[in-house]
């Protein structure tokens, strides 16, 4: 049992990328499946905040912001294809007809460019504000309302920007996702498969963060940064890593959100969104590996369940999630399955002993 | 000179409705560590004290004056509640005050939608806010110059209150060793609490004023809670002038940025100058300093 341990959060992660990646395309409904890839875009989001939250004590409550970056350079590169070339995006010519493209779209007709963006925008945007902020020691609630600050000021940037960005009313309507028309059932399965298995992808790096040096000085960093310094390391770059490494797998999380649920807009990158990844973390255990997952999951099915239905209580249910969950379970629905686990092992280990 | 004048006017009277808003914080959140992000939700039940009080009292020269101390005590009410159900039980953990207050928040939000009209409701200017003041040749908005003189006014009223009352004594006391100020017989439960509801007291009275300046709705308070917290952040924690000094520059850059760019874009702009500000500063305009490492 002892020598199966550290391996069992392996076997974990080969289950559920089973379940994800096997049963789940060959048991649901193409609706469900539909849904299902829009779950696991915001659990890929929530393995990002349970690193930077849960391991290293940053709560990043602005995650709206890299989700965003992926999501639009997705979007922009999906109806620059969808217009074909060098032809200018419909919403634009509604706006305007004779302006030419805007520059910074013109890069995004290239689908490597795209890709790389995916991964660099949110990593350099991250690095700039993690280094502007961990350095000069900002931390706690304040690093929480910067981030909170900045995707607040995006969300209201890209709205206001119509011609643009398409405004309020986003991006949509894509046909094609790198050359497969987005209107076949069997694409729409690839798709979601792809984000399954980033996902499953997102949780072996962190199980590989967490086990390693690395991982052992975030969570010193985050329980005693002091300390950590006075060892000699800069806490700073510690935390750093990990917020870029969040900041790239929200990124991940919106660019496979964009072609599965067709269309992005500024209420999905703004506060309120960016709350919603935070309430699954939180549900689901911010410092567990499969909490932040199946919490952000387990929020996804409810909004659009609940939502849809009787979305008032909706709203109820998540403001109390939130309430609850802080005061009774700060650890979130993970602490259960260790609690329980305390109970049992007590007595495997006497037998243990008398064998 | 022209061009300077107006946003510079616009703008202080932006940073005064800031400054309402962030002064209960900048007393929650500095004196006491809670970070309340409910705060907005009970600006926004100011406001709609505002609005009932129209409905009781339909002419608008007397039912603000009559608003005033009623969303104070709402408001107040609402922070009490929240501080003896909640957050009493949290003040050793800061971050997680945030959490919970966010749900209290959602809540709030969803029951002023369903309680008051989705689009928002209407409330009146009294009379005597209609005229316009002229100020090296800018005509001033009546509306604006009240919301400086109430906050002013506030500010004040708040200063001579922490600083000469007994009670104000016994809140610093508090804040600066709550164990030493047990032990010489003040009861720190009840200054807590006191804080509390002035501190969403004032919240309040900022949302009257918000009411006569832009809508009433269940939306408003999320648009006021962050730029408070960023003059609170700014101007160092618990400190007044710190958030007097904050609120001035980030209403006026807000109006400057605004003329000339756009308003979202005046957002961004003004983040990025926190953060920028932050490298100078990164405890805040003023500190108080401590000899603990945190």
């Amino acid at each position: 049992m002892t020598k199966l341990k550290p391996w069992l959060s392996l076997i974990g992660i080969g289950v559920f990328a089973l379940l994800l990646l096997v049963v789940a395309p060959n048991v649901l409904s193409m609706h469900w499946i539909g849904n299902l890839g829009k779950y696991v875009c915001y659990a890929i989001v929530a393995v990002g905040i349970g690193l930077a939250w849960g391991r290293g004590g940053m709560l990043v409550m602005g995650q709206g912001v890299f989700f965003g970056l992926g999501a639009y350079a997705m979007a922009m590169h999906l109806t620059l294809e969808t217009a074909g070339p060098d032809r200018i995006p419909t919403f634009m010519i509604l706006y305007d007809p004779l302006a030419p493209i805007p520059a910074f779209w013109e890069p995004f007709r290239s689908e490597a460019f795209t890709l790389l963006a995916i991964i660099l925008l949110p990593a350099i945007v991250a690095s700039v504000l993690g280094i502007a902020l961990f350095k000069r020691r900002v931390k706690g609630a304040y690093f929480a309302i910067l981030t909170q600050a900045l995707a607040v000021a995006l969300a209201t940037f890209v709205s206001s920007t119509i011609r643009e960005t398409g405004g309020d009313t986003g991006l949509s309507d894509f046909k094609y996702f790198f050359g497969y028309v987005l209107d076949d059932d069997r694409n729409k399965v690839m798709v979601y498969l792809i984000a399954a298995a980033l996902l499953v992808l997102c949780l072996m790096v962190v199980w590989q963060l967490n086990r390693s040096r690395f991982g052992e000085l975030l969570l010193a960093t985050r329980d005693a940064e002091e300390r950590v310094r006075f060892l000699g390391y800069d806490p700073a770059n510690i935390k750093l890593v990990a917020f870029v490494v969040a900041a790239i797998m929200a990124s991940i999380g919106g660019a496979m959100f964009v072609p599965i649920v067709g269309i992005i807009t500024p209420q999905e990158i703004g506060a309120s969104a960016s709350i919603l990844m935070i309430a699954g973390v939180a549900l689901g255990g911010r410092a567990s590996l499969f909490g932040p997952a199946l919490g952000a999951m387990a929020i996804g099915f409810g909004q659009s369940t609940l939502a849809s239905s009787w979305p008032s209580g909706w709203i109820y249910v998540l403001g109390l999630v939130f309430i609850l969950v802080t005061l009774f379970l700060p650890k979130g629905l993970a602490s259960l399955v260790t609690r329980v686990k305390d109970i049992l092992p007590t007595s495997r280990a006497q037998k243990g002993l008398s064998t | 000179m022209d061009a300077l004048i107006p946003p510079l006017l616009n703008g202080t009277a932006q940073g005064a409705l800031l400054l309402l808003a962030a002064l209960g914080l900048s007393l929650t959140f500095g004196q006491m560590g809670v970070i309340n992000m409910a705060h907005g939700e009970f600006l926004m039940a100011g406001a709609f004290v505002a609005y009932l009080t129209q409905l009781v009292i339909p002419n608008s020269d007397i039912s603000i004056p009559i608003a005033l101390p009623l969303a104070f005590i709402v408001a107040g009410l609402l922070g009490l509640i929240l501080e003896v159900s909640i957050i009493q039980w949290m003040y050793r953990r800061p971050l997680d005050t945030l959490l919970v207050t966010v749900g209290v928040s959602l809540i709030l939000q969803q029951l002023a939608l369903q309680i008051f009209p989705a689009q928002g409701v209407p409330v009146e200017k009294p009379s005597w806010l209609d005229g316009q003041l002229v100020v090296l040749g800018y005509a001033w908005p009546m509306r604006q110059v009240f919301t400086i003189v109430l906050a002013a006014v506030c500010v004040a009223a708040l200063a001579a209150w922490l600083k000469y009352t007994n009670f104000g004594r016994r809140i610093r006391a508090t804040v600066q060793n709550r164990d030493l100020a047990e032990t010489v017989g003040i009861a720190t439960r009840n200054v807590d609490r006191v804080t509390f509801f002035v501190g969403s007291g004032l919240a309040g009275v900022a949302g009257v004023a918000a009411s006569l300046i832009g809508g009433t709705n269940s939306q408003m308070g999320t648009q006021y809670i962050i730029p408070a917290f960023l003059v609170v952040v700014a101007g160092g924690i618990g400190q007044i002038k710190g958030a007097i000094v904050a609120a001035w520059a980030i209403g006026v850059s807000l109006a400057f940025f605004a003329d000339w760019t756009t308003g979202s874009l005046a957002q961004v702009l003004v983040f990025v100058l926190v953060v920028v500000f932050l490298q100078i500063r990164p405890q805040g305009l003023f500190t108080v300093r401590t000899r603990g490492l945190a």
